[in-house]
């Protein structure tokens, strides 16, 4: 069981080229916005047509280009969770479950039942859409997509409508779909704690192309590309040259740090979390003065964004520093010089 | 005062809205799906609304005269559109036509195009999606459509004497019959066929006033559950 994807299309000016393969697994599709995640997902459920490549699902071709093959949505049996969850508002809970299920009277309804069921929607079957709540409306959407027994599951950013609290709760809806589905799913997203929490791989669409698949432990921890860094919530990044192996000039912060890997000939970025900068006592190695800029309150940490001393400009690249409100004694304040470490092995090396 | 001319009215009005219900949902189905051509073909579709009705008339009677091909076609069958009761039917369908299908098509362009798509990924039949899904999500714009032109073929003056002519009794609708009063110095009956006019557009617009604000209270009532 799997699905290979190698298709391309262009639309005005963006094009769409992508290629991938995924087996039975979780493959999360990471992006910002209009990078061409859900134009992936629609050209795989056959609703867009790609100008041209190859679509097999399960050995079955549902789009060829070379051999004129592109099959209907209809044929396709590709599950798709759309965004605003898309459903009948003129049919009743159990009619909208009903639509996907092809089998006689009597089968059809015990299908529908298990799924109402499932997704807890007893009492709510001859309610319209526009009757239940969001939360609500998303099992029935999971419901009908899973009724008709597909053979690939394809979720667009299927919490974005959702408030902080229904999330979660979906989430672990979702996750025991996953645990009970033989098959590939697709999860389109732009969040990246969610895709850590719920998926195996993760590829990042930047532009309309895939920038690399990993794992999703390699994916955090080491990310390739400046884009893929930021969409792992990586918050500080400057165009970096090398200068030996070992030693790279940050340029944006004015800053030479050593680096525990060994730093490739075609680096573009240097990246490093937020979180792991951490206060010293003396200069030297890979610590520097800097000066605290700004000091913002989050909800559950604060945010010193701070600039090298020497770059007297006022927009002066920031260098953003996380610090947990538990460990936050309040000794630091504006315009204060600190001393400021970077931990070579956690200094992100980038290209593009 | 003779009543032909009311229920020829009514005749012609209702057989012309039943014939242009299905033409224009079906021409806005058509627009709406094909690629190329659908600007053409929309012109083609509206223009009975922009040209004055006795330029229509004045076609139709072209196009179903005996002298072409497609009248003496019908009339080898024994079927006489000019200056027949089918005739004003015709007129009449072709008049109130750009009024249904110009808001069938707007409601159809008003309706989510995700859940169309998703009823495709989940297998249902473009046969299913137009009638049990596109057709009662356009539910009020489609009534809408109807009763408009429903009214217009009601009314309908310059194309239907164009084609079917004033045969009273045969072809005089009520439109007809208020301006052959007024030539003949007949003030008095052109007065009770405006009234009985009035009467019937004034009940019209009422209903589909008192029917849009049920639909209103309705929703509001059931957002309330």
């Amino acid at each position: 069981m799997s699905l290979q994807v190698e298709i391309s299309k262009k639309l005005g000016n963006f094009t769409l080229d992508v290629a991938f393969s995924a087996t039975d697994e979780i493959l999360a599709i990471l992006g910002a916005s209009g990078c061409g995640k859900s134009m992936t997902l629609k050209c795989i459920a056959g609703i867009e047509k790609p100008d041209k490549g190859r679509i097999v699902l399960n050995d079955r071709v549902l789009y060829d280009s070379a051999a004129h093959i592109n099959l209907t949505p209809q044929q396709r049996q590709a599950g798709y969770l759309f965004q605003n969850y898309a459903l009948f508002p003129n049919l009743t809970v159990d009619a909208n479950i009903g639509v996907g299920v092809k089998a006689p009277a009597a089968a059809k309804r015990q299908i529908i039942n298990e799924k109402i069921k499932e997704f807890y929607l007893e009492g709510q079957e001859n309610k319209f859409p526009h009757q239940l709540s969001g939360g609500q409306q998303q099992r029935v959407a999971l419901a009908r997509m899973l009724a008709q027994q597909p053979q690939l599951i394809m979720l667009d950013e299927p919490f974005a409508a959702l408030d902080n609290h229904l999330q979660w709760q979906t989430e672990q809806q979702i996750r025991r779909i996953f645990d009970s589905f033989s098959g590939t799913v697709l999860f389109v997203s732009h969040n990246r704690d969610e895709v850590y929490r719920l998926c195996d791989r993760a590829a990042v669409l930047d532009h309309g192309h895939i920038d690399f698949i990993s794992d999703k432990h390699s994916f955090f921890d080491s990310p390739r590309t400046a884009a893929s860094a930021q969409l792992t919530g990586c918050q500080n990044i400057s165009s970096a040259t090398k200068i030996d192996a070992h030693t790279v000039i940050a340029n944006d912060w004015q800053l030479s740090l050593t680096t525990k890997a060994i730093v490739p000939d075609d680096i573009a970025y240097v990246g490093y979390r937020s979180h792991y900068l951490y206060p010293a006592t003396s200069i030297g190695g890979n610590v520097y003065p800097l000066k605290i800029k700004r000091i913002i309150e989050d909800s559950f940490s604060m945010i010193i964004l701070m600039v090298n001393p020497d770059n007297s400009s006022d927009n002066a690249p920031t260098i953003r520093w996380k610090v947990d409100k538990n460990i936050w004694q309040d000794n630091y304040h504006e315009q204060q010089i600190v001393n400021i470490g970077f931990n070579p092995e956690k200094i992100m090396l980038l290209n593009k | 005062m003779q009543l032909s001319p009311l229920i020829i009215s009514l005749q012609v009005a209702c057989v012309a809205t039943f014939i242009t219900f299905f033409c224009g949902i079906a021409a806005a189905r058509l627009v709406l799906k094909i690629k190329k051509g659908q600007n053409l073909l929309d012109v083609l579709f509206t223009l009975p609304l922009v040209l004055p009705p006795t330029v229509m008339g004045f076609f139709l009677l072209l196009v179903f005269g005996t002298n072409n091909p497609l009248g003496q076609l019908l009339a080898t069958f024994g079927i006489k559109v000019v200056f027949s009761l089918g005739g004003a039917i015709i007129a009449a369908a072709t008049v109130s036509f750009p009024l249904m299908y110009r808001t069938a098509r707007g409601a159809f362009e008003q309706i989510d195009i995700n859940t169309i798509y998703a009823a495709r990924t989940l297998g249902a039949s473009e046969q299913w999606i137009f009638w049990k899904l596109i057709v009662p999500l356009s539910g009020p714009g489609i009534i809408a459509g109807t009763i408009l032109a429903f009214t217009r073929a009601l009314g309908e003056f310059g194309a239907t004497i164009m084609l079917a002519g004033n045969i009273p009794g045969k072809t005089q609708t009520m439109s007809v019959a208020i301006y052959t009063a007024v030539q003949a110095g007949n003030r008095q009956l052109a007065y009770q066929w405006v009234a009985i006019i009035c009467t019937i557009s004034l009940i019209t617009i009422l209903l589909m006033n008192y029917w849009s604000n049920y639909q209103k209270r309705r929703q509001q009532r059931e957002v309330k559950l």
